[in-house]
């Protein structure tokens, strides 16, 4: 398999106060595949590391140790065009609709400059006909946004905008921070569903960051699951997300409200992060686990292979075998090749 | 601001460009207006000592009558204004100039040479401009006009660069930042396209603000005496009344029309620094 | 047993009365609640749902009278115990508020004054209703109500900087039942929390609202959270109420289209289904159609929805909902056969 870009034993440090550190992420090694388009979440909460994890993976900041490869070269030390080429293929999708547009400037800035940035039309006729059709792949119509300034456009339109320039681009990789989290609830279902489009129809992967286990059941094939920077468990959504393994991702789930007349959510008091007593080594989740043994304080937890498409790393499996590779992406379930049916269904 | 004159009605109709600002603009063009029609009316002879008859209060022939030396206040005025507005508006121009510059240079690079420029901001904003002015007053010949102008210019750049820098750093950190990095923007057009314009309405307060200031700094310099003495300003002309003891043997027309005009140069600015931050900050626009 | 049980199921503790207010905009007044009537009952949690321009949180402003111009409220009354909130004098309106009905704001890490202790925050609202409360009383209160939250009492005398997103929104949920209310409003009080620390703020409100007997009215936009939490639930359409029923009954068969919409638009984690969206954009409430406003994308429009708005009726029970489809029918057809001017 041809690696699309590689994340290898990538940790984030940062100095807090005097001859203090944080870690903010910790010793990720995950291989993205050229050949099939796939759909990763990254899933965590406050502090967890993911939004970290995918500026790291776009190149905004470089990691403290380890080193991302795109096309199998070191992201921090490519040339100028190689660094262009990778700033067109990965691009990012970001949670705050409002930021993301200068405000001095209409929409269609943030659409045209990438246009003549990587020289995707010879004319200007060719390049306004891209918009357009981008900009009506997801569901907008140019007469209504083009010419607007962001204010006059609502949240869900202007993040349809920013998936409108993802598309324009056609990059290989979409990096999306958090996209809908800011977007009402009904415009999510079809924004995401634009996202699994692209990646179905244009095979276009896609890395998304979110805290909402539910969203990225529906859109994502694989997850991974951060807590406090570490790996907490990772696998296909099936069985993380259905069959949550680790304490840390029980609790994830138990704690989603589900709009289901049977309250799920039980009456037993979590332990508060702030309540517990910091973990300086061993596993991060200790203080809150209800199952911490006393191994959990005194050691990091290696990562077990509970199934060939899921690892947790916790001292509850010690007695299963060590995943089989430091690749998170070793422990992922094949992506669904899309039916005919599906491939061939056009965005609304 | 983008949007041209569909934009300007746009505006006006939100109601960012809002009564304040109308008339804080206005009267800063009424005065502007005055500077520049009055020597069209006026004889500039009129403003020499003797050219008419002393302390002659105001008439219709002489609108505001004459001082002590039989300089006829009208004209006086007409020539003051202009002078004093130069002054103010060279201080404002060097000193938002230099701001803007540094302030940019020191956000976006950041590092050492930030670090440089933020010291001698901070250091040099503890001076005081009238104690420098002083100084050099007590040392030259002849000071005049371009040199008080440039003296305050040289001091008034440092509240606009910590105010243009602040914003730089800012607006560094805002999302569309790394949006324009992630269209292939290079770092000076980042600068230059994204960052600049948003730095437009502070740089226009500042210069609001800095006019003002410097106009102050002059004024209170020529009404000590240590002025520009041969040339005809409106502080100058304070400064001759307090010598004549105007205000004692009642001439209010020497000692009032230069601090009527002083005082409406005042209101104009200040009406449209605050007016203009309506303009910049549309989320005021809509209030009661 | 707690106060609520105490009191028994009573006369409804706020009773909202046609409630409309109005957004003077450059074209036109814009409706943000347009003729809401509720009732609560003691201990009874009322959960509000709606979008983004739906006029929930002017709702929650409105009911305790904190509409600022160029709001203003038009029309109706806001029953708080008999008393009309809307037209009390100002100082019984001061002496109502936090004592009687509280506010749980949205962004209320926000509403902490970054300048001023937590126990002098607290300390402000008490002694704002009982100016003479003697200091060892005023203390002993702030330590009871910081445990009711769940916080340490050590808490007290730290700054909101200090605090995480979690302990801050309990920090306001302390203040605001500093007084032990009858009514307390939540708009979106989780709503920039993650999805743990967000059960564990929504438990410690249901605690506290169990302890006091308080009436809750809980606004948002999350329909998992609100079916959590609320016992009768509302739901909001650019400015007006469109259904409103007991929980289970609205999520297992809703009777609104847009609830209908807005419940399958939701992910799970049941089975992986295509997401699908409602299509189009809420109406601009300057600009609102005639008829009904949920009209241009609902799957059921007929020709009647486009000229006459529906009002809230009875749908059977107690439950209620705006629609032309009812009284008619008994609940909504299936999506697939509804198209066209089918008329029941």
């Amino acid at each position: 398999m041809t690696a699309l870009i590689e994340l290898v034993g990538v940790a984030k440090t940062y100095a807090a106060g005097f001859r203090q550190t944080t870690t903010a992420l910790s010793d990720v090694t995950l291989t993205l595949s050229k050949d099939v388009p796939s759909t990763t979440a990254i899933a965590g909460e406050s502090g967890s590391g993911k939004t970290t994890l995918a500026r790291i993976m776009l190149g905004f900041i470089a990691p403290t140790r380890g080193e991302v490869r795109y096309r199998g070269k070191n992201v921090q030390r490519m040339s100028g065009a190689e660094r262009r080429d990778f700033r067109r293929e990965v691009q990012p999708i970001f949670q705050d609709p409002f930021d993301v547009f200068n405000p001095f400037y209409r929409i269609d800035h943030v659409l045209e400059i990438p246009v003549r940035r990587y020289r995707l039309a010879h004319s200007r006729s060719q390049a306004k006909a891209l918009i357009e059709d981008a900009l009506k792949r997801v569901g907008l119509r140019p007469q209504d946004t083009l010419g607007r300034f962001p204010h006059e456009l609502s949240g869900g339109q202007r993040q349809r905008v920013m998936v409108a320039r993802a598309v324009l681009l056609r990059p290989k990789l979409i990096v999306a921070d958090e996209p809908v989290s800011m977007v009402d609830a009904s415009l999510r279902a079809t924004i995401l569903d634009e996202l699994r489009t692209l990646n179905r129809e244009l095979g276009i992967s896609i890395v998304y960051i979110t805290h909402d286990l539910t969203t990225a059941y529906q859109i994502c094939d694989n997850i991974v699951v951060l807590y406090q920077g570490h790996v907490a468990e990772a696998g296909s959504v099936e069985r993380v997300i259905r069959d949550p393994r680790h304490p840390y991702t029980q609790l994830l789930v138990s704690s989603i409200p589900l709009p289901e007349a049977a309250r799920s959510w039980g009456r037993e008091e979590i332990k508060a992060e702030f309540a517990a007593p910091r973990a300086s080594v061993g596993c991060r989740f200790a203080p809150r686990c209800p199952h911490a043994l006393d191994v959990c304080w005194s050691e990091l937890p290696p990562r077990f292979a509970l199934e060939p498409d899921r690892l947790a790393a916790c001292h509850l499996f010690r007695d299963l075998p060590l995943a089989p590779s430091a690749d998170l992406a070793a422990s992922f379930a094949p992506a669904e090749i899309p039916s005919p049916r599906e491939a061939g269904r056009g965005l609304g | 601001m983008s949007g041209g004159l569909k934009g300007l009605r746009m505006k006006l109709a939100e109601r960012r460009i809002g009564g304040v600002l109308i008339l804080g603009l206005a009267i800063l063009a009424l005065i502007v207006l005055f500077s520049l029609v009055g020597p069209l009316f006026v004889d500039a002879h009129n403003a020499h000592v003797g050219a008419m008859t002393p302390r002659r209060p105001p008439s219709f022939d002489h609108w505001l009558g004459s001082d002590s030396q039989g300089r006829d206040m009208l004209t006086l005025l007409v020539y003051g204004t202009p002078n004093t507005l130069k002054m103010g508006l060279i201080a404002g121009i060097i000193g938002v100039g230099l701001g803007l510059v540094f302030g940019l240079v020191g956000g976006s690079l950041g590092g050492a040479i930030d670090t440089v420029i933020r010291v001698v901001a901070d250091a040099l904003l503890t001076v005081p401009a009238i104690a420098i002015l002083v100084i050099i007053a007590g040392n030259l010949d002849r000071m005049s006009t371009n040199i008080m102008a440039l003296v305050v210019a040289s001091l008034s750049w440092m509240f606009t660069t910590r105010t243009i820098r602040a914003q730089v750093l800012s607006v560094r950190e805002r999302a569309y930042i790394e949006v324009a990095r992630a269209n292939g923007e290079s770092e000076w057009e980042i600068l230059f396209r994204e960052i600049m314009p948003n730095l437009m309405p502070f740089a226009v307060a500042s210069f609001v603000g800095t006019v003002g200031s410097a106009i102050l700094a002059v004024i209170s310099l020529e009404a000590l005496g240590l002025g520009a003495l041969e040339e005809t300003t409106l502080g100058n002309t304070i400064y001759w009344s307090q010598q004549s003891a105007a205000i004692l043997r009642g001439y209010w027309w020497w000692w009032g029309p230069p601090i009527v005009v002083i005082a409406l140069i005042f209101l104009g600015l200040f009406l449209t620094s605050v007016g203009f931050d309506r303009f910049a900050n549309p989320r005021l626009a809509n209030r009661a | 047993m707690s106060e609520g049980e105490a009191n028994g199921a009573g006369a409804p503790i706020l009773v909202v009365e046609d409630l409309r207010v109005a957004y003077d905009t450059l074209a036109g007044p814009a409706m943000a609640v347009d003729g809401v009537s509720f009732s609560l009952k003691a201990g009874e949690r009322l959960g509000l749902i709606g979008e983004s321009g739906s006029g929930k949180t002017t709702m929650a402003m409105a009911l305790l009278r904190l509409i600022r111009a160029p709001g203003r409220i038009v029309k109706g009354r806001v029953l708080l115990d008999g008393r009309d909130i809307l037209t009390m004098s100002v100082g019984e309106l001061r002496e109502a508020r936090l004592r009687d009905i509280a506010l749980v704001p949205q962004g209320a890490m926000s509403s902490l004054n970054p300048v001023m202790l937590l126990e002098e925050q607290i300390a402000d609202g008490i002694l704002a209703h009982a100016p003479r409360t003697p200091r060892a009383e005023l203390a002993r209160r702030i330590e009871a109500l910081l445990r009711g939250v769940g916080l340490d009492p050590s808490v007290a005398r730290k700054y909101p900087h200090q605090l995480s997103g979690g302990m801050k929104q309990r920090a306001v949920m302390a203040i605001a039942t500093s007084m032990r209310p009858r009514v307390i409003v939540a708009d979106e009080p989780t709503s920039a929390l993650d999805v743990v620390v967000q059960r564990q703020v929504m438990q410690t409100l249901g605690r506290l609202q169990g302890g006091l007997g308080a009436a809750v009215v809980l606004i948002g936009h999350d329909m998992g959270l609100i079916a959590q939490f609320a016992d009768v639930v509302g739901v909001m359409y650019a400015g007006k109420l469109v259904e409103l029923a007991p929980v289970e009954e609205i999520i297992a068969a809703p009777r609104h289209p847009y609830t209908r919409l807005l419940i399958d638009s939701l992910p799970s984690i049941a089975a992986k289904k295509r997401l699908i969206g409602i299509p189009g954009l809420p109406p601009r409430l300057v600009d609102l159609p005639p008829g009904c406003s949920f009209a241009a994308r609902c799957p059921y429009a007929f020709a009647r929805c486009r000229t006459e708005t529906p009002s809230l009726q009875s749908t059977g029970g107690n439950r209620s909902a705006a629609c032309h489809l009812y009284p008619e029918a008994q609940a909504l057809p299936p999506l697939g056969a509804a198209s066209g001017e089918a008329r029941p």
